[in-house]
């Protein structure tokens, strides 16, 4: 946190009146939590331990600070009384017994009163940590959310359609192999970035929703944490400025992000992408995401969300242009199937296909996709419903509308599609 | 493995049930019911008639009392149920959020017991 942030912190819980002490202790939380995790994790890899130690400091916080005042540097008073709980909790729970020497470490820094706020941000070794190949991949994703933002279980549960015990539980696991099965806190070797920074990636954008602007395609679990994933992308750039996949990716999210208002009818009806109101998108956040989109684009490295951010750049630049520059999008679809050929991919590269040649060779496109992976993918029916309809074949049409509509978890997509079906 | 979905649904759902043939909420079940099958998920179930159309019966200390209505007096009800076969709760869960009961009631994922089915079939 840079000096002017921590002075306007300050500044800011010194005017806050006693009520005001919550929510200067959610506010520092908020802003430090995930370094303060990040630090007490890289010195112990005892993560269970380190959010444990954490949730006493914020609870010594609500207690003391709304009788002594927020400390001057708030985010030091947590760390050491974080450091002083750790000790407590592996002195009586015997975590972790190759600990002795991180133990005598922590004590010796938490009786350091004049203590420097200045401790490294360990966070990029977390992330890292978070989506480690050896952590099954469908917890990367929950793990950050839980340890770099301090998200409970719960809210996490819900975003992904399990239940909040059974959340708990594989979260609890996740850890326990972090800290036993001598993961490490580092940042991976060169040979290895490419790879384990896309894990990184990948986690992020899966809190974002996947799929936002598809025909129908709209994700529900991800939507309540689009803005927690956007926040992610954002630490991670601060951490790594050079990458451009980095870029690409936030450039990717914030263009959605600038749709937000314009997805949904003023009586809560769903709005295809094509058919939304341009003057309802953010001008603030497309200029972002095209400063990133620019910025990525100038390192000279493809990629998988440079490309997708570039497709996005071409939808929002209907808004200047009015048209929809289908040729553009099916290009960067080409290049995309080449990197990543999912089912999401080729499914966007047939819609795209539809609109620039015609609907004869975009389905001719959607039936270049395999049989197997597309039973349950709600996108692929949306499109070939639409694409069937606009060349006529009613029966066929009806069937794949219906296969859409079956596998729709969204109430406002699923009116959508009624509609349309007739 | 078996699980099965139980539909719970508020008395707008039941009264829609005498809709003509292009009421959405009907659309919905029969496009689910389409997914489900074709997905070859689908081992069986059926809706029910409305929570009024039901008959609770007890015995206590060995006298028959019968009520009318049913068993729970909610605003939700159940209004059917569908048994999937399925690799995992987390799978159970995905359909079940696709249900459209689920935006406009609520829809419960059990396992099947097939362990206590053998107890008591023998």
């Amino acid at each position: 946190m840079s000096g002017s942030e921590q002075e306007s912190i300050h500044r800011a819980t010194q005017q806050d009146t006693h009520l005001g002490i919550h929510r200067a202790i959610e506010r520092v939380a908020r802003e430090s939590y995930g370094r303060l995790v990040a630090y007490l994790c890289a010195q112990t890899r005892d993560v269970a331990s380190a959010e444990d130690a954490l949730s006493n400091a914020l609870i010594a916080a609500l207690e003391t600070w709304p009788r002594d005042g927020v400390p001057q540097n708030p985010e030091a008073w947590l760390l050491t009384a974080a450091r002083r709980s750790f000790i407590d909790l592996v002195r009586h729970r015997k975590v972790a017994e190759a600990s002795e020497p991180t133990l005598a470490l922590l004590r010796e820094e938490s009786n350091d009163m004049t203590l420097s706020p200045e401790f490294p941000d360990e966070r990029l070794k977390l992330l890292f940590v978070c989506a480690h190949p050896a952590i099954d991949r469908v917890m990367h994703t929950p793990l950050m959310l839980q340890t770099v933002l301090g998200l409970d279980a719960a809210r996490i549960a819900g975003a992904f359609l399990i239940s909040p015990t059974t959340m708990g539980q594989r979260l609890v696991r996740a850890k326990t192999k972090i800290r036993d099965a001598g993961i490490r806190f580092e940042i991976p070797d060169e040979r290895e970035l490419p790879e384990r920074l896309d894990a990184v990636l990948e986690a992020i954008y899966a809190a974002f929703g996947i799929g936002w602007d598809d025909m129908a395609g709209v994700d529900q679990r991800g939507r309540d944490l689009a803005e927690e994933a956007i926040w992610l992308a954002r630490v991670l750039l601060q951490l790594m400025p050079g990458e451009a996949e980095v870029h690409g990716l936030l450039a990717l999210m914030l263009h959605c992000e600038a749709r937000r208002a314009a997805r949904r009818g003023p009586d809560g009806r769903y709005v295809p992408l094509s058919e939304q109101d341009c003057q309802k998108w953010s001008s603030l956040l497309i200029k972002e995401a095209e400063q990133h989109l620019a910025e990525a684009s100038s390192r000279g490295r493809a990629g998988r969300f440079q490309l997708e951010a570039a497709i996005q750049s071409v939808h929002a630049e209907r808004a200047r242009s009015g048209g929809i520059e289908w040729k553009a999008i099916v290009m960067f679809y080409e290049q995309l199937i080449r990197i990543s050929p999912t089912v999401g991919t080729r499914t966007g590269y047939a819609a795209a296909v539809a609109e620039d040649k015609g609907a004869e060779t975009g389905l001719a496109a959607l039936d270049d996709i395999d049989g197997d992976e597309i039973s349950v993918y709600q996108p692929y029916w949306a499109v070939r419903a639409h694409v069937l309809q606009r060349l006529g074949r009613t029966p066929e049409t009806l069937d794949a509308f219906d296969r859409a509509i079956g596998l729709t978890e969204d109430p406002a997509v699923r009116q959508f599609l009624l509609q349309r079906r007739g | 493995m078996q699980f099965a979905l139980l539909i719970f649904e508020p008395p707008e759902a039941f009264a829609a049930r005498n809709a003509d043939e292009n009421d959405p909420y009907l659309g919905a079940w029969r496009a689910y019911h389409k997914a489900i099958v074709e997905a070859g998920i689908f081992v069986g179930g059926n809706p029910l008639q409305a929570p009024e159309t039901g008959t609770t019966v007890r015995l206590k200390n060995g006298k028959r009392r019968v009520q009318d209505g049913p068993f729970a007096d909610t605003k939700e009800q159940l209004g059917g149920f569908t048994i999937l076969e399925l690799p995992s709760l987390d799978a159970a869960l995905e359909w079940a959020a696709r249900c459209p009961a689920a935006s406009i009631g609520a829809v419960e994922v059990r396992p099947v017991s097939s362990e206590y089915l053998c107890r008591v079939t023998g």
